[in-house]
């Protein structure tokens, strides 16, 4: 006998001629956590896709050799039969279900035949949530009324119900804050303790270092290589070089030729309430500042506020009862809604793209003009179509949108481009003022570090640049200023020499305790 | 190599098209010939004129992933107005008609202050329009029909254009064919100019004389018809307008594509800055005015206004854009797409008529090619 759960030999997967996957080789030990790394593209989403059935036996070549026989696996079903359970990253929970019917989705625990025994539905799914540390979890709440964090928890226990051996996690910790996603690694570790072999992609490369035992690096459809922990060398830069296949000296490209003009945006004394409750104060005293030519960060943990700021500030999208002034270029104006602002010339790029961003059904070209339109590409109301085209190619061109023609469906790029054609739709609005919300994530690095240069040529161009990130070193990276943002009021500001994590949880920790 | 760039036209936009002469060749087949009659081809442009109109509206409806129920109620309403203003009141024709614009567009107002500023879903809105619209007739006309409407007003529905008759042939038809022709062409060779002039693919030539060959001799065919019977009738210019007129207002221009956008997405069209509230609120309005056009020409037609009138009209009119190609998650459909699903519609109507089926098979009939068409249009778009 092997000592692995799972070998997956050669697989080649086509999609219309081209190649998806080609000659992969997966090698899985049992009971250890092994990590799939490569950029977004690469085929590891097709390639568990293969492994669980979604596309059915006999569409792809090569073999799965799982426990020792050959994988024939046509649908989910068949796969999650032999203990393989996939987490995809947009959860699979129903939210006004409870947390126990939601644990046996599809997996009912029946007393009769389709009849469910409830007193065993909620003592097995306390039971299964125990396993992956909620145990003190009320298993009669929806779900929509706990986090994302232990929604993710909650998906791995439905996985246990189904009495995994082996488990597949997509991009897990991608929705979650740094505590959460601690957390999560250490279930992940518990999980080994009982046999549970597991398979897990991400993006975050410390996590992967940390939890994984070895890492499989694809490339563009190949096996590059497969590191072992204790043996290679586990370093994030390590793994980067794998994953693009040269080394990538500087992750964060340096700005230069960058002038530094007048303050050109400022917002003084901004006070904002929670949507639905007008005596929460979301936003306390906000002051900011930002100069032409600068980046400036707004760091700070999730729900400090951030995104409620910026989408406050840009045409009253968050909040209600608010107050304070907003100043470009040293006038004061009122950015009553987004086509206000826009005129304007301020911008804000949406954490969410694709739920905020973009029209997914649309095209490249109409995505990228949506919110330029009325102002550059229309006379009278009439839409410029020509001039349309050809501002779009341009673009495409300019930020390197990797699509066959700009008339493709926005929905079918990777990640990593459609945050290109979110960020060229703003910029073709010819701002002043771009507020970019996490604008590298879940995308991979190549085409981060694509998105750092676009950053620096917009500062270069004399547009003043704020940055919100949850990634500490890439706000570290990018940013000439920061300020830190806790519970809705500033918390503190950090010169570029001054800038290291250790500084700003420092601000973070002597904020809270004053608030104490 | 020669810096040409050439695409193949997509088939799958043109489907539709074939299906709507296929169904018409089958019933030609089937009928022995009588829906090709002159006679027929006027009757199907008459039958069908309210619905098309009504289906440009229902279109931006749809779009925004919603449909309006109210429709039919709304037609038979303004109906009334004209009814009881010609015939109880004496009114002059384009008092009677102005009335009931006004009325259509209050109508549509109604809808859309509740749809759009606060926020009450258009499913259950227009619902509310189909019941009160509809009793509201009722109450008006005392449950009773009004009627004769005075034949100016008749004209609008059932009218010709003047005429130069020729032995049996109407001159006019075939001028305005020979224009359209020149029209057609002189169009597709702007196009052709200004994608070479700014290099963008073109298609192949032989491709756009065939197609344009296919659309000139279905003009000219019907063109031909109508000549042999009574020339242009009055309802064919007014849906071609207003068909041209959304037509444009979808493809071209800031307003329909904000429509589009809101039926896509409409977070993203609101952090886009499109005002999204005013969106929904002129797309039920224009729905509401349209209502009252429909209502005018069907009320003309009839010479009448009865309460009964434009029963389910909105199960057509709907049923038109989606055999038409949209989507019910909107953000996707068009113009000329939901005109071709109401002449399918309307030469099936025609067809089973003429060929002796009851009313109540047609339904049947109507009801299977609805869901046959959307089927076929989700499952080929699934497959790809």
């Amino acid at each position: 006998m092997s000592d692995y759960i799972l070998e997956m030999n050669h697989i080649t997967k086509e999609f219309s001629g081209v190649k998806a996957l080609d000659d992969v080789n997966l090698k899985v030990k049992k009971g250890e956590v092994h990590a799939l790394c490569g950029e977004n593209g690469a085929g590891k989403s097709t390639l568990m896709n293969v492994l669980s059935g979604v596309y059915s036996y006999g569409t792809y070549s090569g073999d799965i050799v799982y426990k020792g026989e050959i994988g024939k696996f046509h649908k989910i079903k068949d796969s999650e039969a032999k203990g393989i359970v996939i987490i995809h990253q947009e959860l699979a929970l129903s939210p006004y279900l409870s947390v126990a019917e939601n644990v046996f989705l599809g997996n009912e625990q029946c007393s009769g035949k389709g009849v469910i025994d409830w007193t065993k539905t909620r003592a097995k799914a306390t039971e299964m949530l125990a396993k992956v540390g909620l145990e003190d979890e009320d298993v009669n709440v929806p779900v929509s009324s706990l986090g994302v964090g232990k929604q993710q928890l909650i998906e791995i226990a439905k996985a246990m119900a189904k009495d995994v051996e082996l488990l597949i996690l997509d991009e897990p910790t991608a929705a979650l804050n740094d505590e959460e996603s601690a957390k999560l690694l250490e279930i992940m570790l518990e999980l080994k303790k009982h046999d549970v072999t597991m398979i897990i992609i991400s993006h975050k490369l410390n996590e992967i270092s940390y939890v994984a035992d070895s890492i499989t690096v694809i490339r563009d459809g190949h096996t590059i290589e497969t590191l072992q922990k204790g043996v290679d060398d586990f370093s994030e830069d390590r793994i980067i070089k794998g994953m693009v296949g040269r080394e990538l000296t500087n992750r964060y490209p340096i700005r230069e030729g960058v002038t530094i003009g007048d303050t050109i945006f400022e917002v003084q004394n901004w006070n904002a309430y929670h949507p639905e409750d007008p005596n929460r104060q979301v936003l306390k005293d906000i002051n900011i500042q930002v100069k032409a030519g600068e980046v400036v960060g707004l760091a700070g943990l999730m729900g400090a506020g951030r995104t409620e700021f910026a989408m406050s500030v840009f045409g009253k999208s968050y909040g209600q009862k608010i107050s304070g002034t907003v100043k470009m270029n040293g006038k004061e104006v009122d950015l009553k809604d987004v086509r206000t602002a826009i005129d304007n010339k301020l911008a804000y790029v949406s954490e969410d793209r694709k739920g905020n961003g973009l029209v997914l059904i649309d095209d490249i070209k109409k995505n990228m003009t949506m919110a330029a339109l009325r102002n550059f590409f229309s006379k009278n109301g009439v839409v410029d179509s020509n001039e349309e085209i050809l501002k779009a190619e341009e673009y495409k061109k300019l930020i390197n949108v990797k699509a066959n023609s700009i008339d493709q469906a926005v929905g079918s790029l990777s990640g990593g481009n459609q945050q290109k054609v979110v960020l060229a739709k703003w910029m073709l609005t010819q701002p002043d003022v771009l507020i970019l919300d996490e604008p590298t994530r879940g995308i991979d690095v190549g085409a981060k570090y694509e998105i750092y240069c676009v950053i620096n040529d917009l500062a270069k161009a004399g547009k003043a640049v704020i940055i919100i990130s949850s990634e500490m070193p890439e706000i570290i990276g990018t940013c000439d200023r920061l300020y830190v943002i806790n519970e809705g009021h500033i918390a503190g500001e950090l010169m570029k020499e001054e800038m290291t994590q250790e500084k700003i949880m420092g601000c973070i920790m002597a904020d809270n305790r004053k608030g104490a | 190599m020669e810096n040409k760039k050439v695409v193949n036209i997509d088939m799958r936009q043109y489907g539709m098209v074939l299906a709507l002469i296929a169904v018409y060749l089958i019933f030609a087949i089937l009928t022995g010939g009588k829906n090709l009659s002159p006679a027929n081809i006027n009757n199907l442009i008459m039958q069908n004129g309210y619905i098309v109109i009504l289906a440009v509206g229902m279109l931006l409806c749809v779009l925004t992933g919603n449909v309006d129920l109210g429709v039919g109620s709304i037609v038979a309403t303004c109906g009334a107005v004209i009814g009881i203003g010609m015939v109880d009141y004496g009114w002059n024709m384009w008092i009677a008609i102005i009335a009931a614009l006004i009325v259509g567009l209050l109508c549509g107002m109604f809808a859309g202050f509740f749809i759009s500023k606060l926020g009450i879903p258009p499913f259950i809105v227009t619902l509310a329009t189909m019941l009160m619209g509809r009793g509201l007739t009722y109450v008006l006309l005392k449950a009773q029909t009004k009627g004769p409407l005075p034949n100016n007003f008749v004209y609008i529905g059932a009218g010709f254009l003047p005429t130069i008759k020729v032995g049996n042939i109407d001159l006019v038809c075939l001028i305005v064919a020979a224009v359209i022709s020149v029209l057609i062409v002189l169009a597709e060779l702007k196009s052709v100019a200004t994608k070479k002039k700014y290099g963008f693919a073109t298609n192949p030539t032989w491709q756009l004389i065939v197609k344009d060959a296919i659309i000139i001799g279905i003009v000219w065919f019907f063109f031909y018809k109508l000549a042999c019977y009574s020339g242009i009738p009055f309802v064919l210019v007014l849906m071609a307008l207003l068909v041209g007129l959304y037509h444009f207002i979808t493809t071209k221009t800031v307003a329909g594509r904000q429509i589009y956008a809101l039926g896509g997405n409409a977070k993203a069209a609101k952090l886009s800055g499109i005002n999204t509230e005013k969106v929904f609120f002129w797309v039920y309005t224009n729905m509401g005015l349209l209502c009252a056009v429909a209502g005018i020409v069907l009320s003309a037609r009839n010479a009448s206004a009865t309460p009964k009138a434009g029963d389910q009209f909105e199960m057509d009119a709907i049923a038109s854009c989606y055999i038409g190609g949209a989507a019910t998650s909107g953000g996707i459909g068009t113009i000329i797409g939901a005109v071709v699903g109401a002449f399918i519609m309307g030469i099936l109507n025609n067809g089973m008529s003429l060929y002796g089926f009851s009313t109540d098979l047609q339904k049947i009939v109507k009801g299977a090619v609805l869901l046959g068409a959307v089927t076929i249009d989700l499952v080929s778009k699934r497959k790809k």
